[in-house]
């Protein structure tokens, strides 16, 4: 913690043997009066953070109990561990953990490499003006929205979209609504990633690779190194922290896939491959009301990415990189 | 020193292949622009690739701007932008300021306590039932309240602030100012280029957000246009689009109806984001930098 020491520093605490006389109470009353100006500035903060964040946690008790609207959270009752057991015992606890599970891999598989090398081609420009144009251009998908990016996948897509066209001319589809079939669902949800994600991605590893430093590269030109030895000899090595540190935290989100995407894409037709924990959540919970069931669900999601973040994290601390926070 | 063959063939072949790259991020938008001044019956019949409009004609353009949905959905989600910026600004700011200070006792429980929400949250059923019983359901507020912080944005933030020389604040504070001047006289005036990064990661988010309008929002009239966007195109409902009398006029009109709607409410963000551009891109180090 470099920066500690030239951030912002107030008067210094008392020095240590008189605290300790101090009871803790008074210490604090002392604590709250010396700072009472930056207490009053976090009041409307704190009061946030409970009423969003933690009031919804406490919420979470519905998932023991029979929740209805009528009786309310208090009244309900008890059920101890039942919707748990509903739900691990129903087909389609299978089914969801598998497609999160399935759907999270290739997103990573595809779309973990393909900024990393992209960036690395991209670095190998020469023409300062053509990289810039290559960089400028590959952003754009990611600032189109979400509603938007599935609204032209389902029309490219559909019997009579153009990418449907070209894709039925080469004999890989059959011309039905590509959207409708469930084994292309993975495929386009993860193409369709990689298309908009791709060009931002490059981002961090190209200010990665503008740090290298041009000595080592000279050096192994005269040692006679040719430009391939150099990637794999200098510039891999160099950006594997930056790697390491994004691929611990995206395994960390493992069990969180975007379900904001999936719901815009999936339907009926697909949920087979296409359903995930929290889409089921989503459905089962808010278009049919089973407040109690599904909320059993998307806790017993949350207890899971809760372990795999602090692992991700404390990994990530371990290799000496930044952790989230 | 001279360059090898094998080497200029391969900064050729990379040039190329990264030609093509740009054309397939670019093409599908500029697909959509040819598609939406074309003529709804050619372009059924269509197949394949357009290198241009065919039949040019501004048809389905007259039918968005009649529209009252897209209308009224532009100024929700300007409102939203615009309300919803504002507030995350000025909660995550204070947020920032009180973190960036040393010495309080309270620090580091209350660290805890904001923190602690990146790695676990009530989720989605609670959530929704919170907003129910604030009777906030149908409410815009549904939209600006529950993220009022990003616990993320906010530690950026904090970055920024202790960064700043503490001398500053020490005598401005000997000459009486308190903590509130310190922050909007010092602490902000000195931070803008970080405030202008997290301005545009709220807004963005604010203009992308289509979920919780979904689940939150019952009247039409209150609906964001990414909403409205997902009715249309993803649900497929282009009935309040057009007043075509049969079936199959409505739907040959609704697919280039479609691509103008796509281009009337992605295109004004496409051209305004090369001018900021650099600010997101500060933004992806700032986040990334190590401590």
């Amino acid at each position: 913690m470099a920066r500690e020491s030239n951030a912002i520093q107030f008067k210094k605490q008392p020095p240590h043997f008189v605290v300790a006389e101090e009871r803790f109470g008074t210490r604090l009353k002392k604590d709250l009066i010396k700072y009472r100006g930056l207490y009053l500035l976090f009041i409307p903060i704190l009061i946030y953070y409970v009423v969003f964040h933690y009031l919804p946690m406490y919420g979470l008790i519905i998932s023991f109990k029979d929740f209805s609207p009528a009786t309310g959270i208090l009244g309900s009752q008890w059920v101890g561990l039942k919707h748990f057991k509903s739900f691990l015992t129903s087909p389609y606890f299978g089914r969801v953990f598998k497609n999160t599970i399935n759907i999270s891999f290739w997103s990573l598989a595809a779309g973990f490499p393909a900024p990393i090398i992209l960036a690395l081609l991209i670095n190998e420009v020469r023409e300062i003006r053509y990289k810039k144009l290559v960089q400028t251009v590959s952003y754009i998908p990611h600032f189109i929205s979400l509603v938007v990016i599935v609204g032209m996948l389902k029309t490219f897509t559909a019997d009579g979209g153009f990418l449907n066209n070209i894709l039925t001319a080469m004999h890989i589809t059959t011309g039905e609504d590509m959207l409708n079939v469930k084994e292309y669902f993975v495929p386009l949800y993860v193409i369709s990633g990689v298309w908009q994600n791709v060009g931002w991605g490059t981002i961090i590893y190209l200010a990665a690779l503008s740090s290298i430093s041009q000595e080592l590269y000279e050096a192994a030109e005269i040692d006679g190194a040719g430009r391939w030895q150099q990637t794999i000899r200098i510039t891999l090595p160099s950006l594997m922290p930056t790697i390491v540190m994004l691929l611990v935290l995206q395994i960390g989100s493992l069990m969180n896939v975007g379900y904001e995407k999936i719901i815009l894409m999936y339907n009926a037709l697909t949920y087979e491959t296409a359903d995930v924990i929290s889409s089921f959540v989503y459905r089962k919970g808010l278009l049919e009301a089973g407040y109690s069931y599904s909320s059993a669900v998307g806790l017993f999601n949350s207890v899971i990415n809760f372990f795999l973040l602090i692992a991700a994290n404390y990994i990530s601390k371990k290799c000496g990189e930044s952790a989230i926070w | 020193m001279k360059t090898s063959i094998q080497r200029r063939l391969f900064l050729v072949g990379n040039n190329l292949f990264l030609l093509l790259l740009m054309i397939t991020m670019i093409y599908p938008m500029i697909y959509v622009v040819f598609a939406s001044f074309s003529d709804s019956y050619e372009l059924m019949r269509h197949t394949g690739l357009l290198m241009w409009p065919l039949k040019a004609n501004v048809q389905a353009y007259l039918k968005v701007l009649q529209n009252k949905d897209i209308f009224t959905g532009y100024l929700n989600t300007i409102f939203i932008v615009v309300v919803g910026t504002g507030i995350n600004m000025i909660m995550s700011i204070m947020a920032a300021f009180f973190f960036s200070h040393q010495g309080m006792m309270l620090k580091k429980p209350l660290m805890l306590i904001v923190v602690f929400t990146m790695y676990f949250s009530g989720g989605m059923i609670p959530n929704y039932l919170l907003i129910k019983g604030l009777g906030l359901l149908d409410s815009l507020w549904s939209l600006l309240l529950p993220g009022a912080v990003g616990t993320y944005n906010m530690i950026i933030l904090k970055r920024g602030f202790e960064s700043l020389p503490a001398s500053l604040e020490e005598s401005a504070m000997l000459d009486g100012a308190s903590y509130i001047t310190v922050m909007l006289r010092i602490a902000i005036p000195l931070s803008l280029s970080t405030i202008a990064v997290i301005i545009l990661y709220y807004a963005v988010g604010h203009w992308n957000s289509w979920f919780n309008a979904s689940i939150y929002l019952k009247t039409r009239a209150k609906f964001p246009l990414q909403l409205i966007l997902r009715e249309i195109l993803i649900s497929n409902d282009t009935s309040s689009m057009d007043t075509a009398v049969s079936y199959e006029e409505k739907a040959v009109v609704s697919e280039t109806i479609k691509y103008a709607i796509i281009v009337v409410s992605t295109v004004p963000i496409l051209c305004i984001y090369p001018f900021l551009q650099k600010y997101f891109i500060q933004g992806v180090m700032t986040g990334a930098v190590k401590e």
